[in-house]
């Protein structure tokens, strides 16, 4: 496994964590009520649980399993994957924390961050999206 | 495919066939129940989504040891039995809750959040130290 989608792979778990941790206390407060703020966990939540878990454990995975150019650079230049790693985790943590910071654009500033950070990797891996190649077959299978 | 992946499998297209009826249900004219829209989402997101990763995960990742290639057996089965009986119990009692509160309902909602976060904390178990170069 190559050592970004270990990054990308173990980022997800943290957030899985924190995810599940949010979930659980705000299923509990539901059961029995015992801390109405825990429901200001809910954006958090769904953020870590859709983008922090899910989307970066398929970029973590996509980036070890995809089809590799056969070239010295296997996994294509890899800075623009390298990129969507910090531009994809800033933009989660500064959504997650920006209801502390109560600045209204900083939810603007997450989005674009994060939406640069897929389009990056979007970027750096479209060249390793191509049918199998068998030498003895014309075309695509 | 190992068994405990074919159990996870099995178990996620369940949870996506109840999350899709749980779907049809509201649109079904004076049919709407208080409570049923979270289990919807957390039917597709969590029972179908989330366990049909972690079985796969659990299935396909580096191996653990040679001996438990997949990691410890008893902590999959831990994994699978604490989802799922967290995600039938959330199921069962938050649409009720909405029905006719109870202290009973209430508890067995708590029970439910605490094993499924105990299901997330012993997937992360598994597969931590199975995220790995060669």
């Amino acid at each position: 496994m190559p050592r970004l989608s270990r990054f990308f792979i173990r980022a997800s778990l943290v957030y899985l964590f924190l995810g599940f941790t949010f979930g659980a206390l705000i299923l509990a407060n539901k059961g029995i009520l015992f801390a109405p703020l825990v429901w200001a966990l809910l954006p958090a939540h769904i953020e870590l649980m859709f983008l922090g878990w899910m989307t970066q454990l398929a970029l973590g995975v996509a980036f070890w399993i995809l089809p590799r150019l056969g070239s010295s650079t296997p996994r294509g230049d890899e800075r623009w994957s390298w990129a969507a790693f910090i531009l994809v985790n800033l933009g989660i943590l500064v959504l997650v924390l920006s209801p502390l910071a109560g600045i209204p654009w900083l939810g603007l500033l997450a989005r674009a961050l994060q939406t640069l950070g897929f389009a990056a990797f979007a970027l750096g891996n479209w060249q390793r999206i191509y049918p199998p190649k068998f030498p003895n077959i014309k075309g695509s299978i | 495919m190992p068994t405990l992946t074919r159990s996870f499998v099995k178990a996620s297209l369940i949870a996506l066939i109840l999350g899709l009826v749980a779907g049809i249900w509201p649109q079904i004219p004076g049919a709407a129940i208080t409570g049923l829209f979270p289990i919807y989402l957390h039917l597709l997101t969590f029972g179908w989504l989330t366990q049909l990763i972690f079985g796969i995960a659990i299935w396909m990742f580096p191996v653990y040891s040679k001996e438990h290639p997949r990691g410890p057996e008893w902590l999959g089965w831990s994994i699978f039995a604490c989802l799922n009986l967290g995600l039938l119990l959330r199921v069962i009692f938050e649409p009720l809750q909405g029905i006719s509160p109870s202290t009973f309902g209430g508890w067995m909602l708590v029970l439910a959040a605490v094993l499924q976060w105990l299901a997330g904390v012993g997937f992360i178990a598994n597969v931590w130290t199975r995220v790995r170069g060669k």
